[in-house]
């Protein structure tokens, strides 16, 4: 009963939240939604007993990408009024590509149901260790069977980090304040410094 | 008592939702990044929801590997939005066309 209170309740605020996210005027207020979408969704597969999942999802979603989200919002100087110029005039196409959509996959939902497309049954390795926590099954998981699935997924990350960080960075005109090792290096006391042995009562020309 | 049928549906709204959200906001890039990760969410949320009720792990582990890559999407899409804002001072979709030649 407690468990399905929690459901509806979990479930109602992703979806309002989802509706606010794609209707809210102000980019900043559709990523507070998008959060707020993220932090419930976590709710939910806490409720199917994933909590290693739901624990990512909060780490990974509402602590990087949501964040990410709200800096770069926050730093363009973005006319958002311009954007949504078209928003009305999109609005009968986009409700009607919904509705199709919504149609087929509840159609197909309801094929399943009915029974017409058997769900394939789970094969014995993945299945959860008896008597071991989620995140305990899960990593003897990911470190055997899933290993080089794994580290590609590292090896994703590392790209897209590079990647970020090639297409943001900015090479700064002139040289203020930058060390050039090379020329640093290169500098010899011959070209940095003279030598003079001035007369007695004349000055030294430089 | 609760059953996968109804995160199937609760998935099924979201990403229909996430679709939505693309077409309503043509011009806002921002939104339509976070129409994706909504998209991406209703995948998640349909993994789990599997994985739990068919006990079987897998669908747990391949929702890892789609918060990865939608972390690895959202930071190069944000890039590329900041680059792209810094040479035309606007993100509008629309004025998107500097490759038609």
């Amino acid at each position: 009963m407690i468990q399905a209170i929690a459901f509806y309740l979990f479930a109602t605020i992703v979806i309002t939240s989802a509706v606010m996210v794609i209707m809210a005027r102000n980019p900043v207020h559709s990523v507070l939604w998008l959060i707020l979408a993220f932090f419930n969704a976590a709710g939910l597969m806490v409720l199917v007993g994933a909590e290693f999942i739901a624990v990512l999802l909060v780490i990974v979603y509402v602590g990087a990408v949501a964040v990410l989200f709200l800096f770069v919002v926050m730093m363009l100087d973005i006319d958002f009024a311009e954007l949504r110029s078209g928003f009305i005039k999109n609005f009968p196409l986009g409700i009607a590509i919904a509705l199709v959509l919504l149609a087929e996959l509840i159609l197909g939902i309801g094929a399943w149901q009915a029974g017409a497309i058997d769900l394939g049954t789970a094969g014995g390795a993945t299945a959860p260790v008896a008597g071991v926590s989620n995140i305990t099954a899960l990593g003897i998981l990911l470190y055997s069977r899933y290993l080089f699935l794994f580290e590609a997924a590292g090896l994703v990350l590392l790209v897209a980090m590079i990647g970020a960080i090639v297409l943001t960075h900015r090479k700064r005109e002139g040289s203020s304040g930058r060390q050039d090792i090379a020329r640093q290096i290169a500098r010899r006391p011959e070209d940095a410094t003279i030598m003079r042995q001035p007369a007695t009562g004349e000055g030294v020309e430089l | 008592m609760i059953g996968v049928e109804h995160y199937i549906i609760v998935g099924t709204i979201l990403f229909v939702l996430g679709v939505l959200g693309i077409f309503l906001n043509r011009k806002n890039v921002i939104v339509i990044l976070m129409a994706i990760e909504l998209i991406l969410l209703a995948v998640n949320i349909n993994l789990v929801a599997f994985s739990a009720f068919l006990n079987d792990l897998a669908g747990q582990i391949f929702a890892m590997f789609v918060l990865t890559v939608a972390a690895a999407e959202a930071a190069i899409g944000l890039a590329i939005l900041v680059i792209y804002f810094r040479g035309r001072g606007t993100i509008a979709v629309d004025d998107v066309d500097r490759l038609k030649g």
